[in-house]
């Protein structure tokens, strides 16, 4: 009996002393990252004057967290951030976004615009070369972008990408030979794309992936060459691809090649897939990684407050709204002073500081304030639950009821959208009165759920796929695609048309701003928060920023002496 | 025997039809398709998508087509990793999985049949208390925590050991611990309970009356009945730890193929989901078989043609 | 005293009849009885049942005496370490981890005790008929068996939870759909060697029924391995709804299990280790209280073992 007593209690202790050992004296652990850091950094990490002045480092190996598989490494095919930011590395396109988020001259040396906007005149650069020595020509962009709109290409899920060219969407669909596409190679070195019609953010668009060039002599006629790394895996970018393996890691090495080689700092980029979050801090902790975090990990809800604490967490605003969807046909949200109540009744700077903890901004606007800075302050107040109640009785007298339904919330499975839906719903209980049901789904079922408008509320988000307001402002131009709401406007539409033909900027920003406070007055949703980027870097790491559109260019980044 | 293996492998195959046929349409049931995304595509694109994949097939076409690819071992393409096949897929992430699983079995069945004779030689001493508070603490805490903590005790706190990833031995480490300490605990407890049982049977009790080494009993004769519910153990075991290590792969990062399996459900990535499927069917079926086998030779009352003999 | 006059005539034969010729094995309630008086003995064993039983009160008072709630956020108050207020501290959304172990212990338990029930029933019929009658049924019953072992278990989890709504009892029948298929071969394995074993033998030449050789013999005769296969099944559901949790397709929020608890801790283990302890610690201790009377009921049980 005695030792049963004893085995018990042996039991406790191992139970008790393993848990004490993981909890003891994290502090001194969780600094590492922050030890040289007077304040918190803010953005960025070559802040300016570091460039330059900082000795480098022997060993420029830079160690990187891509989660996961990318799913596919060839540039008319990929459609998701993962592929993105290895292609950003080994491709180049004719722009690149520079440090600043503008884009400049990559592959293209000389870009000429007509009066209308509407034809851009590319000269390539000279010295532009392919990995595997070929020069770079205006046929590789012509055969590349053509290839992806060709009805026949498979996987070319992203070719909308290209539709702003002239006949590009036509072509797609089967309607329009590939021919009439508005892209002529003049000769090698010239290349004439004509628009559908002016689109101010083209220089952006030409920097994306899916505008990246391929080898024509090389890929013609291959089908599977992207899928590993050989002799036909041939790029032009600031680094090449040296080893895939799949699942597990990839292995870029500098382009000696690369017509801009000796600003190219790094000599070996590791990109780890590792999916788990918390492995992934723990790795950078560890010294096993250099970057955590944006564009390509992420960090772990539950780590932000003492990382932030110990100044290590970098935050940098990045363009994308967090916000939940109105199901504008069902009642009561096809009633606009409803859906005002329930939008206003949200205390988003609550939601923020305690739950998503990133110094994200409070959203009371569409169009992120790195776009549209007027809308830092939005066009509501935040929390402003004397107007909601007010909005509610006079919605709820002109649909005729005087009690609201039970309202539902669906939202896919994940903690950080079940800690905010939990804390709305607590706000609608308290300051509406309204019960309110949670309902959380799979991530496919919950596409399928919110597609078939099945639904009274959801949670939605979008990231710019491009630094323009008419990247927000356009989907909700009609029912349909990425717009759940089921609401559309004729005024609204209107207003988008016009600002696309419109080629003075301010004006077109005027239009925009004019589209977007209608879209206020309306309110088929309730915007929440807008994104940032938050990410951990070593000391030493130096020259890599975080886009707003949540990518990095490591060709500008480098390894201080540490 | 030779007429006894083709029968069961005929079984095999039938329970393999079923198994395709059951997933293929539980999984066409299941909302969303592969191309879902939040962005959604352009209808002129995502029409394309499904003609280019075979999606719009009628569905009894699309049965048939696969079952005929799988009679070929040939499991077609992944939807979202784009030319990678799935035979591609499984052929590069089983080795992970086998070899942590391999690990992990062995560590389990070792050291948790050693734990569960010295309990019942032991009985109601401190060898059994020990080994019970061993068995017990490996039951008593779920593998992704114990994954979690040891990751931060060995990987972090004390830099023993790398912290994820699938390199070298001392990457295996980990996982294969936090991967074996339930099967462990749980065959430790079988071993002592029926060595319990075995050691109290009259055979055990005439051997050691006619004077038999003590040695000799336990290890001829104990330990030789007493390991017969371990094996019966042995076929779930080893598909549990090679499903089962999904976690420990996400948490340690190892790109096997449990790993995979479940991305491919989030993804539904159909012909990866069928895939792994039908592969860890197979690899479960034939395990089972070759327990019945292992079991009809240890235990010599039961007759391997499983024919009633009554 | 008076002489008693006994004649041949005064005696008559009973009616000869297999079953009492069977009921002279025994009486049934002095099993149980003995089997209760032997586990009362072992006092580690009543201290499991009592720590359940006060896990199982607490589960459903533990809230209401702590006079908090387990879902009312308090974003301000987010992360707090154990206080007197919050006695087992707070959450990242502020909530009182006491009143969400207490939350937790009633649908871990609920869920671990269903599926453990339900794959007992199912399990030991199947098992127990397949083992008995062998040969074809045998063979069939365990193709059937192994047919559904073979579909990968996550999958009909995942599949059945977007088939059917989401909740407590999807999980439980996702959990149970295969669950119970260990059970059913442990105990045909056991079956088949106690089949052959000399009282069954006896007892069949004795003319007693099938079933009742199957239940009254050889099931309770495999009570042994089954309770220590229940005692496992027990923490096993428990830990495939933590397991499914991990996953994010444990109970839907605002429910809370001792699962969702210590997955939704472990990324906070550095920061808030009081959030993974609380509901890690009451999984031990619950698995070691029925692993504890697991023990002690096979040995109370088992008959072999009586002196």
């Amino acid at each position: 009996m005695n030792w049963k007593k004893w085995s018990l209690l042996l039991a406790l202790v191992f139970a008790m002393s393993i848990f004490l050992a993981a909890c003891g004296g994290d502090d001194s652990s969780s600094n590492e990252g922050g030890d040289d850091t007077d304040t918190a950094e803010e953005g960025s990490s070559g802040e300016e004057g570091d460039s330059g002045e900082t000795a480098l480092a022997d060993d420029q190996t830079f160690n990187v967290n891509i989660k996961t598989e990318p799913p596919s490494l060839h540039p008319g095919k990929a459609s998701d951030t993962t592929s993105s930011a290895v292609l950003d590395q080994i491709f180049e396109g004719l722009t690149r976004i520079n440090q600043d988020g503008e884009p400049e001259n990559a592959m293209a040396s000389d870009i000429q615009t007509s009066e209308d906007l509407t034809t851009y005149t590319f000269t390539i650069r000279d010295g532009a070369t392919w990995s595997n020595g070929d020069p770079v020509t205006a046929q590789d962009f012509e055969y590349a972008w053509k290839w992806v709109l060709n009805p026949d290409s498979p996987d070319t899920d992203y070719a909308y990408q290209l539709y702003p060219i002239k006949n590009a969407a036509e072509a797609k669909a089967g309607d329009v030979p590939l021919d009439e596409v508005g892209i002529t190679a003049k000769d090698d070195k010239t290349l004439v794309v004509e628009l559908a019609q002016p689109t101010p953010y083209f220089l952006q668009l030409t920097a994306f992936h899916t505008y990246y060039p391929v080898n024509k002599n090389v890929v013609d006629g291959k089908t599977e060459w992207a899928t590993d790394v050989s002799e036909n895996y041939v790029t032009n970018g600031p680094f090449t691809m040296e080893s895939w393996a799949h699942k597990d890691q990839i292995v870029l090495k500098k382009n000696a090649d690369y017509w801009d080689a000796e600003n190219v700092k790094l000599e070996t980029i590791n990109m780890y897939m590792v999916e788990d979050e918390n492995t992934e801090l723990q790795m950078y902790k560890n010294g096993e990684l250099d970057w955590a975090g944006s564009p390509t990990g992420s960090i772990p809800l539950a780590a932000i407050p003492s990382l932030k604490e110990d100044g290590s967490l970098n935050i940098s605003p990045k363009a994308g709204i967090y916000y939940y969807s109105f199901n504008t046909e069902v009642e009561p949200f096809n009633n606009v002073n409803i859906r005002k109540a329930f939008a206003y009744a949200i205390n988003r700077q609550g939601i923020v500081d305690s739950i998503t903890k990133g110094e994200q901004q409070p959203a009371m606007a569409l169009v992120p304030p790195s776009i549209f800075e007027e809308n830092k302050e939005g066009y509501f107040e935040d929390n402003n639950v004397e107007k909601a109640k007010e909005l509610l009785e006079k919605g709820m007298e002109e649909l005729g009821i005087d009690k609201l339904p039970v309202v539902k919330v669906t939202y896919n499975t994940d903690e950080g959208h079940a800690a905010i839906a939990q804390a709305i719903q607590d706000m609608w209980r308290e300051n509406l009165g309204v019960e309110v049901e949670l309902n959380n789904e799979e991530w496919n079922v919950f596409l399928d759920t919110m597609g078939e408008g099945n639904y009274q509320v959801g949670r939605m988000g979008w990231i710019a796929d491009f630094n323009d307001a008419i990247n927000f402002l356009e989907i909700f131009q009609s029912v349909g695609g990425n717009n759940y709401t089921n609401w559309e406007n004729e005024e609204y539409s209107a207003l988008l048309e016009k600002s696309r033909t419109e080629t003075d900027p301010d004006a077109r920003r005027e239009i925009l701003r004019e589209a977007e406070a209608l879209f206020m007055e309306e309110l088929p949703l309730a915007p929440i928060y807008f994104y940032t980027n938050l990410w951990l870097n070593k000391d030493y790491v130096k020259g890599i920023e975080v886009s707003p559109m949540g990518s990095f260019n490591l060709k500008w980044g480098y390894i201080a002496e540490h | 025997m030779a007429r006894y293996l083709l029968k069961r492998l005929g079984f095999i195959l039938v329970s393999l039809f079923f198994i395709v046929t059951i997933t293929f349409f539980l999984m066409q049931a299941a909302p969303g398709g592969p191309f879902a995304s939040e962005r959604k595509l352009p209808p002129v694109i995502e029409q394309q998508m499904n003609e280019q994949y075979g999606l719009n097939d009628p569905l009894y076409q699309q049965y048939f087509d696969y079952l005929v690819n799988i009679v070929q071992w040939d499991f077609g393409p992944s939807f979202k990793y784009v030319g990678q096949s799935v035979n591609d897929i499984i052929s590069r992430s089983f080795p992970y999985s086998l070899i942590l699983g391999a690990e992990a079995i062995f560590l389990a069945l070792s050291i948790g049949i050693l734990l569960g004779v010295i309990a019942a030689l032991k009985h109601n001493k401190f060898g059994d208390y020990f080994a019970m508070v061993i068995a017990v603490l490996g039951i008593s805490v779920p593998s992704f925590i114990l994954a979690s903590v040891l990751q931060y005790v060995f990987a972090v706190k004390l830099e023993m050991l790398p912290v994820a990833r699938f390199e070298s031995f001392a990457h295996t480490i980990l996982p294969a611990i936090a991967l074996a300490t339930t099967p462990l605990a749980f065959i430790a407890r079988l071993m002592r309970s029926s060595m319990l049982d075995v050691l109290n049977s009259d055979y055990i009790k005439t051997a050691k009356a006619k004077g038999l080494n003590e040695r000799i009993v336990t290890y001829r004769h104990a330990i030789r009945n007493a390991i017969l519910p371990v094996v019966s153990y042995l076929g779930p075991l080893v598909v549990a730890i090679l499903t089962g290590s999904f976690v420990i792969e996400k948490i340690f990062a190892i790109p096997g193929l449990g790993n995979e399996f479940v991305v491919s459900v989030t993804n539904r990535d159909y012909t990866v989901i069928m895939g792994t499927t039908v592969f860890f069917s197979v690899l479960l079926l034939v395990s089972i078989l070759i327990v019945d086998l292992i079991y009809g030779l240890v235990d010599p009352r039961i007759k391997v043609a499983g024919k009633g003999d009554k | 005293m008076e002489q008693l006059n006994l004649k041949n005539s005064d005696f008559e034969p009973l009616e000869k009849k297999h079953e009492d010729a069977e009921k002279i094995a025994g009486e049934s309630t002095s099993f149980w009885k003995d089997a209760w008086r032997r586990f009362k003995k072992n006092k580690l064993a009543l201290a499991g049942i009592v720590v359940i039983v006060i896990l199982g009160i607490l589960s459903f008072i533990g809230g209401p005496i702590s006079g908090q709630n387990y879902y009312e956020n308090d974003l301000i108050g987010s992360n707090q370490p154990p206080s007197a207020e919050h006695w087992f501290g707070t959450d990242s959304l502020g909530r009182d981890m006491f009143a969400r172990t207490w939350y937790g212990a009633k649908i871990s338990l609920f869920i671990g005790l269903m599926a453990a029930f339900i794959d007992l029933i199912i399990g030991v019929i199947w098992g127990a008929v397949s083992g008995f009658f062998g040969g074809k049924i045998d063979e069939y019953m365990m193709r059937i068996a192994d047919i559904l072992y073979g579909v990968p278990y996550l999958l009909v989890v995942i599949l059945l939870m977007v088939i059917m709504p989401q909740g407590l009892w999807t999980l439980i029948i996702a959990m149970t759909i295969t669950g119970w298929i260990n059970m059913a071969r442990i105990v045909r394995g056991q079956v088949m060697q106690l089949r052959s074993e000399e009282y069954v033998m006896a007892s069949q030449s004795l003319g007693a029924s099938n079933s009742r050789i199957l239940f009254r013999h050889l099931v309770p005769n495999t009570l042994g391995p089954v309770l220590v296969t229940l005692t496992l099944t027990i923490p096993n559901a428990i830990f495939t709804e933590a397991f499914l949790s991990y996953l994010g397709l444990g109970v839907p929020a605002p429910l809370a299990s001792w699962g969702t608890m210590s997955s939704d801790a472990l990324p906070a283990l550095q920061y808030y280790p009081y959030q993974l302890f609380f509901p890690a610690f009451f999984i031990c201790l619950t698995m070691l209280a029925f692993n504890i009377i697991g023990d002690a009921m096979r040995d109370a049980l088992d008959p072999k073992e009586r002196k």
